[in-house]
């Protein structure tokens, strides 16, 4: 009933795929992190004129669809001459770059709310401590809220990389060969749908695994202090034997 | 509350007997669902308005109306037509299908109901060579699983074939520069593309190709392999059409020429369903 058997035969094609899907995964998650740093602690300031550019920025890139938003800078700017007759077309022209910029805007704008909830849950009382030892409003941030801060963020974050990885399953749509991508041509190929998107479903599965096991390496690390105590409470007062 | 429940139950029953009834009463209308694609001028595509329309659709309609059969029209990729042929999510496949040997493996075909010939379109006054050198690492737009994507596969090998779903993204690709020329069925190329605004400084290249392994003999009605009788139904239903002049009134709505082709495709060319080369793949 089911045949396998191409799907074993096609495997370099799919790691090739797979290859492709933790580049553009990767590099729009980098990409992302740092449009999303300066944002997010702009998104969490006082100042209006700060927040309000943020927050419409945020506004529209989570109210619309990420394949709304790749179709747009892929096909809707080269409508226009003057982008195609632009110094910038040579990157534009490629369906990596569009990916890749529709991608880290996308991941930007979500993670900066990420990290402006995680400024805005600072306790008040670490801030003002800070401020009365006479740090500086730029050495609270650096030292104090950022740091714990973005441990907070962890979680949320993790969600945000997983969204991301099924994300870029929407770079198949632009001609680039992503796992995705691999398997519509398997099908297209063998008219075996199914085996040819369960495979692919397969490997996002165990991708999706990676991941979460790498976060929850990250978070036992950096996020230790919200743990239960590891000390052992026996030996508080009972045990006779507490030598410390 | 006691009343809405009752309510709620007695829809839900309506339903569900709706849904029992259903499959029994379609098996003797014998609706059919025809896959069709909505993306190939002039054969098939959206107008204004979101109608279906273009040579596909007006033969598909003259067929049923020949056929006596109520027909409903499903718009598909192309890709995915003979995935849903096989799954029984539609009955035939009306989409401007070549009849080749490697689709014959999956599915039936009726006769040919029209052929055309396959062709490059570049850039007006581009000096590429349309040869497997010339060709070489340049970016080349095919639509995905169709017979210009295998052809170009197995002929370039070196080119860098870039695929997409819909036809329409094979041209607005090429007309902003993203691809160094296209490979297609020459009619879609002219109508769809050539003469219309967005095909402004573009022009076919190279021979009309017409290589029987890979566009096989032409565009057939594609159906599941065990519908031979529904075959013979599409085979008179086309003989018809031709004879009965609906095939010609049709022809001239879009084509100056006859698109039917040349030689009419012999009695021969549909396999009887007893030879079944598929049967070791599902």
């Amino acid at each position: 009933m089911f045949n396998f058997e191409i799907v074993i035969d096609s495997l370099p094609e799919l790691a090739q795929a797979g290859w492709v899907t933790l580049q553009l995964l990767g590099v729009s998650l980098l990409a992302g992190l740092v449009v999303a740093l300066p944002l997010g602690i702009a998104r969490a300031s006082d100042r209006r004129w700060l927040a309000w550019p943020v927050w419409c920025f945020t506004y529209v890139m989570r109210g619309t669809p990420m394949l709304v938003q790749l179709f747009l800078i892929y096909y809707g700017l080269a409508q226009f001459e003057f982008v195609r007759e632009s110094m910038l077309w040579p990157w534009f022209s490629s369906a990596w770059f569009c990916a890749l910029l529709a991608f880290t805007l996308n991941t930007g704008a979500y993670t900066a709310e990420i990290i402006a909830g995680a400024i805005r849950a600072t306790p008040a009382g670490e801030v003002e401590a800070a401020r009365s030892l006479g740090m500086s409003a730029w050495r609270v941030m650096s030292r104090i809220v950022l740091p714990s801060a973005m441990r907070r963020a962890l979680p949320a974050y993790s969600n945000e990389v997983i969204m991301m990885l099924h994300g870029t399953s929407l770079a198949s749509t632009v001609t680039i060969v992503d796992l995705t991508g691999a398997a519509r041509e398997l099908n297209a190929r063998t008219y075996l749908p199914f085996e040819s998107f369960l495979a692919v479903a397969l490997i996002y599965l165990v991708l999706t695994f990676a991941l979460v096991g790498l976060f929850r390496l990250a978070e036992r690390r950096w996020l230790r202090h919200l743990g239960p105590r590891q000390t052992q409470p026996a030996a508080v007062g009972l045990a006779p034997s507490g030598a410390t | 509350m006691n009343r809405i429940t009752s309510l709620i139950m007695q829809a839900s029953v309506a339903m569900s007997m709706a849904l029992f009834i259903a499959p029994s009463a379609d098996a003797q209308a014998k609706k059919l669902r025809i896959g069709v694609e909505g993306a190939y001028p002039p054969f098939s595509e959206i107008d204004t308005s979101g109608n279906l329309k273009g040579f596909d659709i007006d033969i598909t309609n003259a067929l049923c109306a020949q056929m006596k059969r109520d027909c409903e029209l499903v718009q598909l990729s192309f890709d995915g037509m003979i995935p849903a042929l096989q799954s029984r999510k539609i009955d035939a496949v009306i989409a401007s299908m070549s009849i080749t040997d490697e689709r014959r493996k999956a599915v039936e075909f009726s006769n040919k109901y029209y052929k055309t010939p396959a062709r490059f379109v570049v850039k007006a006054g581009s000096k590429l060579e349309l040869t497997p050198a010339g060709l070489k690492g340049k970016r080349v737009g095919v639509q995905r699983s169709t017979t210009h994507d295998r052809y170009i596969a197995d002929t370039y090998k070196d080119a860098k074939i870039v695929r997409y779903t819909k036809q329409d993204e094979v041209f607005l690709d090429l007309a902003s520069g993203r691809l160094d020329a296209a490979f297609l069925d020459s009619i879609a190329a002219d109508i769809g593309f050539l003469k219309k605004p967005a095909g402004k400084g573009f022009a076919f290249a190279g021979p009309e190709i017409e290589d029987r392994k890979y566009f096989g003999d032409g565009a057939g009605v594609a159906l599941r392999k065990s519908d031979t009788a529904l075959r013979d139904e599409f085979n008179a239903a086309i003989a018809a059409l031709r004879s009965n002049g609906t095939y010609k009134k049709i022809q001239d709505k879009y084509f100056d020429f006859d698109v039917y082709g040349s030689a009419p495709v012999a009695a021969g060319a549909t396999a009887p369903a007893a030879a079944k080369p598929a049967a070791s793949k599902k």
